[in-house]
């Protein structure tokens, strides 16, 4: 099977390097940093860390170079989704499409440019160090199955699934993946706005009584979001930001938005807490605070023009 | 005609305004001469003191007071609430409060530049008469500021509250200086609903407490955004230059009244929060500096 990796940033790049181990696998990546590519297709992409790999694949910056894919894995920031899907759409005119990125509005974005999409939420995290090199800092889990509206067939998703587990990506097909989906963004929605808009760490947040109560309100109108959807979390979101919050765990570790803001990059608020709050109104769900951090994190960003 | 001393905190503004004056540039373009000591004892005792610390320095600055000047009046500038109280455990000087949206940027120990020329508000506090507050508002006036005397400040005070908790606290976290997207709401994610909705949260407080607003706060916010010129909220300012802040003075106390009268503010408990946190991280960034 041919799978093309859409945005090879370090999510990405786990799938491709580990996916590229595979005799039965052709891996293309597809990313708009030409050095990145260039480095990819000389001298393999090279994971360190949690694992020691050299994965070899053809990547590419130009979207005709693309052959036909059975699969494409979406890795892009989230507000990059629709313009990176509509340059590749044509690999996949017989394929499917799943997405691995953060937040909820994804996959509609994906939709619009194919017939087979899947819902996609994955743990495993790192950073490029280098053009062709990324730090793979944590493994863990991904979650896939149909997204509702334009479904890829179940035998599609978990011959996906197969394969990603079998090249070191454990990854689990599902029929409703909406649950893990919103369990991960209620924990991002809830933890990764506080960190940017105070500056402090995942622990130092979850230390200060009062605002692990504002972490807390922010939970619960997810919650009440997710389950006016119909939506069963797999797990308690609180749980994982407890958990995270150990010195063992992530105490020190930034959240991905304060990094995004330290560096005055655009955020992905729209997909996180701007998504809990448009799929709030949807539904007829109040979501007062995510629409405030959901302000204050776009008006910040608006601060750097 | 005014005599006017200032009591410094440090020798040198002291030493450097009795040298040179106090130069003031924008608005108006003056030099004063002034007299300037960092005791007590080496000024003439005032009719009025002005007490214009930030609210983080000024029980500090009152406790220099304490014993001294029993004839003065003592009139606070602070944003805020309870500031009046905070003067008053030093010494029971007749009292006036004032609030003032005059704002100016600060060059040197000597230069001032005066930025906005917008009113001072004044009133009297724990009985003190109305005669006095007015006498003071036309000093103010004679000497080419704007100010104005009202016999109950409060509705004034809590209108300057509710716009200084909100727009303040906004502008600290965002980094966006007082500007027309305070009041934009065209679209669902623009920041003018978020500041509407916390004014109103104020509203709601100042509503319970028995508080007739002398002006909406959101109309306030709408009118200073069509000035022209980007404010820098002193709180903003603070953030930027890692000094703590008044947040406690001003969304924290917004937030306490809010509670003694029971009415539920989550927004304004969230931006209170949030600004203490944000002083919090820099606390962190020390330490990892440290031995």
């Amino acid at each position: 099977m041919r799978i093309c990796v859409v945005g090879c940033g370090a999510v990405g790049a786990l799938f491709a390097a580990n996916l590229a181990l595979l005799d039965d696998v052709d891996v293309w990546a597809y990313d708009v940093w030409r050095e990145h590519v260039d480095a990819i297709n000389d001298d393999g992409l090279t994971l360190t860390g949690a694992g020691e790999i050299v994965g070899r694949m053809r990547a590419t910056a130009d979207p005709a170079e693309l052959p036909p894919c059975d699969f494409g894995i979406v890795a892009t920031k989230s507000m990059q989704t629709g313009a990176a899907v509509a340059e590749v759409a044509h690999a996949f005119r017989e394929g499917s499409v799943c997405s691995v990125q953060n937040g909820v509005g994804n996959e509609e974005a994906i939709a619009e440019q194919v017939e087979r999409v899947m819902r996609g939420t994955t743990f495993p995290a790192g950073k490029v160090v280098a053009p062709g090199r990324v730090q793979w800092d944590v493994k863990g889990d991904t979650t896939i199955g149909p997204f509702e509206p334009r479904p890829a067939p179940m035998a599609e998703i978990e011959r996906l699934a197969d394969a990603c587990t079998r090249a070191g990506m454990p990854t689990k097909a599902v029929t409703d993946a909406r649950g893990p989906q919103w369990r991960k963004l209620i924990f991002n929605a809830a933890t990764n706005p506080i960190g940017a808009l105070t500056g402090l760490t995942h622990g130092r947040v979850c230390e200060d009584p009062s605002l692990r109560a504002l972490v807390t309100a922010l939970v619960d109108e997810g919650k009440a979001v997710a389950s006016a959807q119909a939506i069963s979390l797999d797990e308690d979101p609180e749980g994982l930001i407890d958990y995270a919050a150990r010195p063992d765990v992530a105490y020190d570790h930034k959240a991905s938005m304060l990094q995004d803001v330290e560096a005055r990059r655009q955020t992905e608020i729209d997909f996180l807490n701007g998504g809990v709050a448009r799929f709030g109104r949807d539904h007829g769900i109040p979501t007062p605070l995510n629409d405030a951090v959901t302000a204050l994190i776009k008006a910040m960003e608006r601060s750097w023009a | 005609m005014a005599e006017v001393s200032i009591l410094c905190r440090r020798e040198e503004h002291a030493s450097a305004l009795r040298a040179l004056g106090l130069r003031v540039s924008g608005r108006h373009d003056f030099t004063a001469t002034v007299r300037a000591a960092t005791a007590l004892s080496e000024l003439p005792e005032a009719e009025l003191a002005i007490v214009a610390t930030k609210t983080t320095e000024l029980d500090a600055a009152a406790s220099h007071l304490a014993g001294h000047w029993p004839r003065t009046t003592v009139m606070t500038v602070q944003n805020g609430l309870g500031t009046e109280d905070v003067v008053r455990c030093h010494g029971d000087w007749k009292l006036v409060s004032a609030v003032t949206f005059m704002s100016g940027t600060r060059h040197a120990d000597t230069h001032v530049e005066y930025i906005l020329d917008a009113e001072t508000w004044l009133g009297p506090y724990a009985g003190s008469p109305y005669a006095l507050v007015e006498e003071i508002a036309a000093l103010l006036v004679e000497s080419g500021l704007e100010a104005r005397a009202f016999e109950d400040l409060r509705p004034a005070q809590w209108s300057k509250l509710i716009f200084n908790s909100t727009v303040n606290s906004v502008a600290a976290l965002t980094g966006l200086p007082h500007d027309p997207h305070f009041a934009e709401e065209d679209r669902i994610e623009h920041l003018g609903h978020l500041v509407r909705d916390l004014v109103e949260e104020g509203k709601r407080v100042a509503e319970a407490a028995g508080i007739g607003l002398h002006e909406d706060p959101w109309e306030m916010n709408v009118l200073a955004t069509k000035r022209g010129s980007r404010h820098y909220p002193s709180m903003l300012e603070d953030v930027q230059a890692r000094r703590p802040t008044e947040v406690d003075q001003i969304t924290g106390a917004l937030v306490r009244e809010a509670e003694r009268v029971g009415v539920e503010v989550p927004l304004q408990t969230a931006m209170y929060r949030l600004v203490k946190a944000r002083e919090a991280s820099w606390a962190e960034t020390r330490d990892e500096r440290g031995p």
